[in-house]
């Protein structure tokens, strides 16, 4: 089992990482075990920017506004703040 | 509605988007407004500047899709055109097109007004300033947050 993570924009710069592949030991796993999974491969200086405030997170495409769950073969994204038009 | 939402890195014609919308919408449009969005030379000095723009495809064109159609359902539309551009972009080159046509004028002025405030807070972008000393992410501004939220106050 494994979920894909991708960073964008800022997030992408501070964490040195466009995308990468997580092994998961179990499915339906939660936003803190995310980070703690990421934390193994990822600076450590890079996780404060994946939880600010302003950050949002899209599971398979669709922002969370609430908590959320993550399940084996999901896309998670974190995204900065955003600037179009 | 038709609409048509498309995010790429060409340039866009228009001219050549105005002439293919009336022919489409021949006879029962009354009102065209379309505005195009540039790339604003931000500062004096006389350093290379370019503006890079990021997107996530698939969920940017799904968040453009949803603005419009959120737009038709406050407005009787007709027909409604957003190009958005990404990648890197001089000043003054093309970075947005919004055109949008109805049976009045007051629908179609508002209409846009409302797809471009809305594609500042909602549509999934993200812009850098490229200069050549630094290069610096673009913070949403609180005018733009402004702006949206006086539509939502509207909308109760």
């Amino acid at each position: 089992m494994s979920v894909r993570v991708l960073f964008f924009a800022s997030l992408r710069e501070s964490t040195g990482c466009e995308a990468l592949t997580l092994p998961l030991q179990a499915d339906d796993v939660g936003i803190d075990e995310l980070l703690q999974l990421l934390s193994s491969q990822l600076d450590v200086s890079a996780l404060p920017a994946l939880t600010a405030e302003s950050v949002r997170v899209a599971v398979n495409q669709e922002l969370m506004t609430g908590p959320f769950r993550i399940n084996d073969g999901d896309e998670v994204a974190f995204l900065p703040p955003v600037t179009g038009g | 509605m038709r609409s048509r939402v498309s995010i790429q890195f060409e340039d866009f014609d228009v001219a050549a988007e105005y002439q293919a919308l009336t022919v489409r919408c021949a006879g029962g449009v009354g009102a065209i407004v379309s505005f195009v969005g540039l790339v604003r030379d931000r500062h004096d000095s006389a350093e290379v500047e370019t503006l890079y723009l990021e997107h996530y495809p698939g969920m940017t064109e799904r968040s453009v899709e949803k603005i419009v159609t959120d737009a038709g359902e406050r407005w009787p539309l007709d027909d409604v055109v957003v190009v958005h551009r990404v990648g890197a972009l001089a000043a003054a080159e093309q970075i947005v097109f919004v055109q949008v046509a109805s049976r009045h004028r007051d629908g179609a002025f508002a209409a846009a007004e409302f797809i471009m405030d809305y594609l500042k807070t909602d549509a999934v972008f993200w812009k850098r300033e490229d200069r050549s000393s630094d290069t610096r992410w673009v913070e949403s501004t609180g005018t733009d947050r402004q702006r949206r939220s006086n539509w939502e106050r509207q909308g109760d």
